[in-house]
């Protein structure tokens, strides 16, 4: 008994009118460390013991304003900066679109700041292991008593005089309240195998459910990602048609949008007649067609024009670019041997697009020029 | 074990009680073992979430196409569901936030059990909007966070506002609860005797101890949430209005939205809470907490908002036809004389004309029939979303583009499936927690407080 350390003594009382009284008391004679106990906020109490008033608005209101200031510069960041997109017409930073939002995160931040901020960093709880905690006393209180402690390292604190204080005010069941040895004696072992064991249990429990609803649950029918619905691809056959395929060949004459059909197929004379290279001669140009050239030309025609390529000799010799022909052909005439082929030189429609052809056709005349030099290129 | 004499219907906030045998009323159901009528209830209840569970099932696996919506009226029983549900909570946070604010001593006896119904009911609300994507395992996408596509959300959508304004909602509505049953907790902790109970208490109670010193930060918190949470109840529900009065749908497109739709919600929330307690105050012997007059005074609340409906409803009337606008006039005599003029006439003959019926006091004070002018105020409310909804986009601008609306089979057991996960919610809760506020209404007793006559 002796090596119990003192914690406070208390007093319970019946009615509101001696708590509060006694409160006023105690608080007169200069006790600081005591508090009182009642199952229900009494008023007139925060008078009786001096308390001063609480100063938790201010925290509602400092984390309700930042709350609010940031929705706000949130909103703007990720509508007007990161990622800008009109919706209706509406000013990418619509003020009045956002005061909702607005609101409701004011709300939510200082409602639970105010909770936590008072649960946990004013009252200190949770703290199941305090000395009125499982008392007598407690039970009183709870339920329909009223009690005072008075604190052991108070100041003025001296146990006769306490008992004789409370007496004097009527106090019944007056006891001294001890910390409880074996809590205070207590260590906390986490390192106990047992717990280690635990740990590593649930680790693995929640490991496997994570992967278990990641990769089998999310992917199980009908719980499947867009890519793997039912669908039919071009080379599937299938049955909805008599003939089995899965596709339907476009009507006859159909033209896919943006595109024109080369109208000179066969009539090469005809295309140097009317196509005009209609790309500007530019760096850009000259650039794209030079590697057009090297991947597509260069193999058979050499890297020059000159028909000196890496396939002589395996291959019938493929002509020089540079011969007086070819030079004076019109750029929509080597056009049509691009589009068609010639001798054995197959088609290159596939390989190379619209502009890809003009470009080419730029840089072998850039080719053409710089073999067969005229005067006025000199300047 | 007690002796209060549960023929007299006294209030305990006028009668001097036993603070003690308070403790000992409101705790009993959580100390009893259930008896069978509970589980006969329970039963009928899981069976209920049963059917909502199938029709989810077939949802999700079919596709919304189970379900009756068509061309023009792509919003139908998911939205109407959402809105009515999220309204049924509104009367706890009223009771709870704005009785509290006014110092109404009768809401302590049924602000615990309101707000409880609040978050089941926010809960059931919260799952349509989830369900109506169609893909709710998608749903993430709502939220505004960094994703891999980086790609925001669209804060200038009424339908985001939702979002932020639900799941807030949710979330003040559990803090406000659970801040008021910390002290019931403690309660409870200290007079149990069985050894997991008390451990659960415990842990909940957080080792509350009943201080002074911590009751006068705790009230300072409930007056500032209380305060935080009355704008927010009126805020929710108008930016639920939004979802259709920001569209320019001829019905929806009105300024008078936002007050309609709050007081809409609390005439039914109140119906709601009207229903239930009914039952709860003769199940657990509450007569003298949960007294007549708290009956009476919810009544009164129903029929003002009730009135407030009726007059919103004859004020669209007016608007539509003083605005001039051609398709705005349709739209409104289409609600009453068109296709849908059967849902439009339960609509007001639910919320209009048997509310009136409580200006009688003999009416206001009869537990029968309160308890049927409650139920048809439901009935008329969930019309009310209804009509609003179907009748404005199954005929808008274009008569080419008109077309009927008729549920399927999975939409009513949805909804009728949504009653009953909302009711299973407030059994367990009947049973597990205690539905009155123990420290409010000891607080509220006569000579709970101080007299200051020595002052």
């Amino acid at each position: 008994m002796s090596e119990k350390i003192l914690y406070s003594y208390t007093g319970i009382f019946d009615t509101p009118d001696e708590i509060i009284h006694a409160a006023e008391k105690i608080s007169k004679e200069g006790f600081t460390k005591y508090d009182v106990n009642t199952p229900y906020p009494l008023h007139g109490m925060n008078k009786a013991m001096n308390l001063p008033p609480s100063k938790l608005g201010y925290l509602s209101l400092a984390v309700g304003l930042s709350g609010a200031l940031a929705a706000l510069l949130t909103m703007y960041w990720m509508s007007a900066v990161d990622y800008p997109i009109i919706v209706g017409g509406k000013p990418l930073f619509s003020f009045p679109a956002y005061v909702p939002v607005m609101f409701e995160v004011t709300v939510l931040s200082a409602s639970i700041a105010t909770v936590l901020g008072m649960l946990f960093i004013f009252f200190k709880l949770p703290n199941n292991s305090h000395p009125l905690q499982g008392t007598d006393y407690m039970k009183m209180v709870s339920s329909d008593k009223y009690g005072i402690s008075i604190a052991a390292d108070d100041p003025k604190f001296d146990e006769s005089s306490i008992k004789n204080l409370l007496t004097e005010l009527h106090a019944k069941h007056i006891t001294a309240i001890y910390y409880d040895n074996e809590e205070i004696n207590h260590k906390h072992n986490i390192f106990e195998p047992k717990f280690i064991g635990f740990l590593l249990i649930a680790a693995l429990f929640t490991s496997g459910i994570t992967y278990f609803t990641l990769n089998k649950l999310m992917f199980m029918l009908p719980f499947n990602w867009m890519m793997e619905q039912e669908k039919l691809n071009p080379q599937h056959s299938s049955e909805i048609f008599s003939d089995g395929f899965g596709m339907r060949k476009p009507v006859e004459g159909t033209i896919a949008r943006g595109y024109l059909p080369y109208q000179f197929a066969g009539q090469p004379d005809l295309a140097g007649e009317k196509l005009i290279n209609p790309l500007p001669f530019s760096e850009k140009v000259l650039t794209l067609g030079q590697r057009k050239y090297d991947t597509f030309c260069s193999p058979c025609h050499g890297y020059n024009g000159e028909g000196d390529s890496r396939l002589r000799g395996q291959f019938p010799n493929p002509p020089s670019l540079h011969s007086e022909k070819v030079r004076n052909w019109s750029d929509g005439r080597i056009y049509a041997v691009l589009m068609d082929g010639q001798n054995i030189m197959p088609s290159y429609t596939s390989q190379l697009d619209d502009e890809e052809r003009w470009a080419t056709i730029h840089y072998l005349r850039a080719l053409q020029r710089a073999l067969n030099a005229k005067e006025s290129d000199l300047k | 074990m007690s002796n209060i004499d549960y023929s007299i219907e006294k209030s305990v906030i006028e009668r001097k009680v036993q603070l003690r045998e308070l403790d000992e009323l409101i705790a009993r159901p959580l100390e009893n073992k259930p008896d069978k009528k509970f589980f006969i209830a329970l039963l009928i209840t899981l069976s209920l979430t049963g059917l909502f569970l199938i029709g989810l099932g077939l949802t999700f696996y079919y596709g919304i196409g189970v379900w009756g919506n068509n061309n023009p009226v792509g919003w139908a029983f998911d939205i109407v569901n959402f809105v009515f549900w999220v309204g049924i909570g509104h009367a706890g946070t009223l009771i709870s936030a704005i009785l509290f604010l006014f110092r109404q001593k009768w809401r302590t006896g049924i602000a615990r059990f309101a707000e409880g119904m609040t978050i089941f009911a926010v809960m059931t609300a919260g799952l349509f909007p989830l369900i109506h994507v169609g893909r709710p395992w998608l749903a993430g996408y709502l939220f505004p966070y960094p994703n891999q596509h980086s790609v925001w959300v669209n804060f200038t959508s009424p339908l985001l506002w939702d979002v932020f304004a639900v799941s807030t909602y949710l979330t003040v509505s559990l803090i406000f609860w659970y801040v008021g049953l910390i002290p019931d907790f403690a309660t409870l902790r200290e007079k149990t005797d069985g050894k997991i109970k008390k451990v659960i208490y415990s842990v909940f109670s957080l080792g509350w101890r009943f201080s002074n010193r911590h009751w006068q930060h705790y009230e300072m918190v409930y007056l500032i949430l209380a305060g935080f949470a009355t704008p927010l109840v009126l805020s929710v529900h108008t930016i639920v209005s939004f979802d259709f009065a920001v569209s320019i749908i001829p019905g929806w497109h009105t300024t008078i939205f936002p007050p309609y739709f709050v007081a809409g919600a609390v005439f039914s929330g109140f119906a709601m809470v009207q229903n239930v307690l009914i039952f709860v105050r003769k199940i657990f012997n509450y007569e003298h907490i949960i007294t007549l007059d708290t009956l009476e005074k919810m009544n009164k609340i129903i029929l003002l908002t009730g009135s407030l409906v009726g007059y919103a409803y004859a004020m669209e009337f007016f608007i539509a036809w003083y605005s001039g606008v051609q398709a705005e006039q349709f739209a409104f005599l289409n609600r009453a004389l068109g296709p849908y003029a059967w849902a439009y006439w339960i609509m007001v003959t639910c919320n209009v004309v048997f509310p009136q019926l409580f200006w009688s006091k003999r009416i206001r004070r009869n537990i029968p029939i309160m308890f049927v002018i409650a139920v048809l105020t439901n009935v008329g409310m969930w019309f009310e979303r209804f009509v609003i909804i179907v009748t404005s986009l199954s005929r808008d601008y274009l008569p080419s583009s008109w077309a009927y609306y008729t549920p399927t089979l999975v939409d009513g057991m949805i909804l009728i499936g949504s009653f009953g996960f909302f009711f299973t919610f407030i059994l367990l809760f009947t049973k597990a927690l205690p539905v009155v506020s123990i420290a409010e209404v000891k607080a509220v007793v006569d000579g709970a407080q101080p007299t200051h006559k020595d002052h």
